[in-house]
């Protein structure tokens, strides 16, 4: 099993968000979370990748027979998790070159290989901004400064391949995106999909996951899991949206 | 009048010593800058201005001073080899307060430009030199400094360009403190550019022993009318080195200048500059940056005055404080009666990366005209939470993290030099300071 998560709670501010969370995550699966507004997948994402901002308050989260939740950030980096971010921050004044050497780098480093050198760096840089079709002006930019939309997420998904993470984690990577970006941001995720990694993907809407086909489908309601299916879960909820789970739920 | 006693001695005693080793020109307002001095005498920790920083203490300890002139053995291309990729400047040496006569860069500069010492200049053109020597700073001015390095410096460095001539090599100034003793030295740089020319200076200062250094330095910038300059300012001298530095500029019409003073190591510094722009259409970008941790302290003042219409002055400082440093910045901007059309901008800037360190800033505009485009923002915090956590999580340890946010701080003020050499040295350089690879002066790394 490549995530394993028992009972997690999480808070922020004092208020409890996750209520007891359990998730299974085996290597070459794609998972996808739905539900509705402040149900936590955000939450869910966040706590996983250890931002601060959140407390766990109770449960164990196993990544790869490590316990996750007593790596710092940049260790469950190295490790192999990645969050696509709903919201990429901007960093101005730090180029992508800079800023991504200095993560590939660390990532060799945990790993115990020497840095990458700066032919071999520019090379991959290129080869990997080729999967979701930024140009040549990508490296020298600030990141994420004066970036559209669209391009946001397509750098998160530009970073996703440099890392090549064991899990990736999309939160709602296609909010805010139209349809050519969309197309290209789900084509990058499916071209570094392998049988040895794994994608959790959280979203609002069945149109992401006609292009990255989950192989499970979640629903994530008041901070649970209230229901898990095969994909055509995902397509009932387009259908019908989220009032019929509401009502089973007793709300 | 405790502290002010000793130099009031010093010059009663020795003026014709002083006068001796210097030139008439530098010594014709030397009576008047004493009378000021013995009058003003230091500003106290409650003059308003100088609350953050003691000048009085500052000079309360007896230091050496080199009247006699005497020769003070370095070589300077010993501790300064000199190579900086893609910039070649022409290379001119001070130690302490003497020009290094023995070491001159060879047929690079045009016909009848003159860099070199001060002294030697005023004694060889009088009617040139007397024009602007003390012109810009007047011994009355209320500054600290003036009175006393007027009366007190001996020697310096002048660069004067001719009408028209455009100089294409940098100028750059490498002041050296050495010495095996406490030593005071004071300093005087004259910068004449004429109408229509061109030129660009890089000064730099270093320390290259552990005594006691108290330097004062008076620099005055006098451009012609349609002239273009440049005066990147870089202190990496040590922490037993305080430093006392009055810019005066004044700009005629048409006029474009930059200023860039970049503090990377030092003791304590209180860095004054004053720009008047005193002919239409006048351009000043006043730019500055500071790395300061330890129990480094950095005091910057500034002036500008608008004194004619359709002048533009853009002001950007910024400082990044770690360890219990200590910074102030009080900046004025003054848009004088009849100075319509200014546009003024002012923005300062500051990091504070632990509770130990203290930021003070004062930003001032006065506006006495209509019809003007004004600004001033100061801001002081700490690094951008969610920067550090998006670099986190892609693997970046915190402290690079830190690190390259840091230098993206600072790089804005960079950006403002004009020489692309320089500008790319100096990002490399602030890189390296913040990394912690320049925790003590070497030698010139502009050039390392």
């Amino acid at each position: 099993m490549m995530l394993e998560i028992k009972n997690l709670h999480a808070s922020i501010n004092g208020k409890e968000i996750l209520k007891g969370i359990n998730l299974s995550v085996k290597e070459g699966e794609v998972h996808a979370i739905m539900g509705p507004n402040g149900s936590g997948k955000s939450t869910l994402s966040s706590v996983l990748v250890g931002n601060p901002a959140f407390t766990v308050t109770e449960g164990e989260v196993t990544f790869n027979g490590k316990n996750l939740l007593e790596l710092s950030a940049e260790d469950r980096s190295r490790e192999g998790l990645f969050l696509s971010f709903q919201y990429p921050v901007e960093i101005p004044g730090v180029s992508m070159v800079n800023f991504m050497r200095a993560a590939v780098n660390a990532h060799r480093q945990y790993k115990g290989l020497p840095a990458v050198s700066a032919t071999d760096f520019l090379k991959m840089m290129r080869e990997k901004r080729a999967i979701v079709e930024l140009d040549n002006k990508l490296a020298s930019r600030s990141v994420n400064e004066g970036f559209s939309g669209g391009e946001k997420k397509r750098n998160e998904i530009f970073q996703m391949a440099m890392l090549e993470p064991k899990l990736s984690i999309l939160d709602e990577t296609d909010s805010g995106l139209d349809i050519d970006a969309l197309r290209i941001v789900a084509n990058g995720v499916n071209k570094l999909k392998t049988p040895e990694n794994a994608a959790i993907v959280i979203t609002h809407y069945q149109r992401l996951l006609d292009y990255i086909k989950p192989d499970v489908v979640h629903v994530l309601y008041k901070g649970r899991i209230v229901k898990t299916a095969g994909p055509e879960l995902a397509l009932e909820l387009e259908e019908k949206g989220y009032d019929w789970i509401k009502r089973e739920m007793g709300d | 009048m405790k502290t002010e006693q000793q130099y009031i001695d010093l010059f009663t005693q020795y003026e014709d010593l002083i006068c001796k080793n210097s030139s008439p020109v530098m010594n014709a307002p030397r009576a008047e800058a004493f009378a000021a001095f013995e009058r003003n005498g230091f500003p106290s920790l409650k003059s308003e201005d100088y609350k953050y920083t003691d000048v009085q203490k500052a000079f309360a300890p007896d230091y050496g001073l080199n009247l006699n002139r005497l020769y003070i053995p370095v070589n300077p291309y010993d501790v300064f080899r000199c190579d900086v990729p893609n910039l070649s400047t022409s290379l001119y040496f001070m130690v302490n307060d003497i020009f290094y006569d023995k070491a001159l860069p060879k047929g690079h500069l045009p016909e009848g430009v003159y860099a070199g010492s001060l002294k030697v200049f005023t004694e060889r053109y009088p009617q040139i030199a007397a024009q602007y020597y003390a012109h810009a700073a007047l011994p009355d001015a209320n500054d600290p400094i003036v009175p006393l390095n007027t009366m007190l410096a001996q020697d310096g460095f002048v660069l004067y360009v001719p009408k028209n001539i455009a100089v294409e090599r940098t100028i750059q100034l490498v002041n050296i403190f050495r010495g095996d003793k406490d030593m005071m030295a004071n300093r005087r740089i004259l910068v004449i550019i004429e109408p229509g020319a061109t030129a660009r200076m890089l000064v730099c200062d270093h320390s290259i022993d552990d005594v006691k250094f108290l330097g004062t330095q008076v620099v005055e910038a006098f451009i012609g009318e349609g002239a273009s300059f440049d005066y990147y300012d870089l202190e990496e001298s040590n922490s037993s080195t305080m430093r006392f530095s009055s810019f005066f500029l004044k700009q005629a019409a048409n006029t474009n200048v930059v200023v860039n003073g970049i503090t990377l190591t030092n003791g304590l510094s209180c860095n004054n500059y004053y720009v008047s722009l005193d002919g239409e259409n006048g351009e000043i970008s006043l730019c500055g940056m500071s790395v300061l941790d330890k129990e480094q302290h950095l005091d910057t003042h500034t002036l500008i005055q608008h004194h004619v219409p359709h002048c533009k002055s853009n002001e950007l400082f910024k400082y990044v404080l770690n360890d219990r440093a200590i910074g102030a910045f009080s900046g004025r901007i003054w848009v004088k009666e009849g100075a319509d059309k200014t546009e003024a901008y002012q923005t300062n800037r500051n990091l504070c990366a632990t509770r130990e360190t203290r930021m003070y800033s004062k930003p001032q505009l006065e506006i006495y005209a209509d019809d003007v485009k004004c600004s001033h923002g100061m801001t002081t915090g700490q690094l951008d939470e969610n920067a550090m956590f998006y670099m986190r999580s892609r693997g970046i340890p915190p402290e690079e993290a830190r690190m390259l946010l840091s230098v993206a701080f600072t790089s804005d003020v960079i950006e403002h030099i004009r020489i692309p050499a320089l500008k790319d040295r100096l990002h490399n350089l602030v890189e390296k300071r913040f990394r912690g690879e320049l925790a003590k002066c070497e030698g010139c790394r502009i050039c390392k």
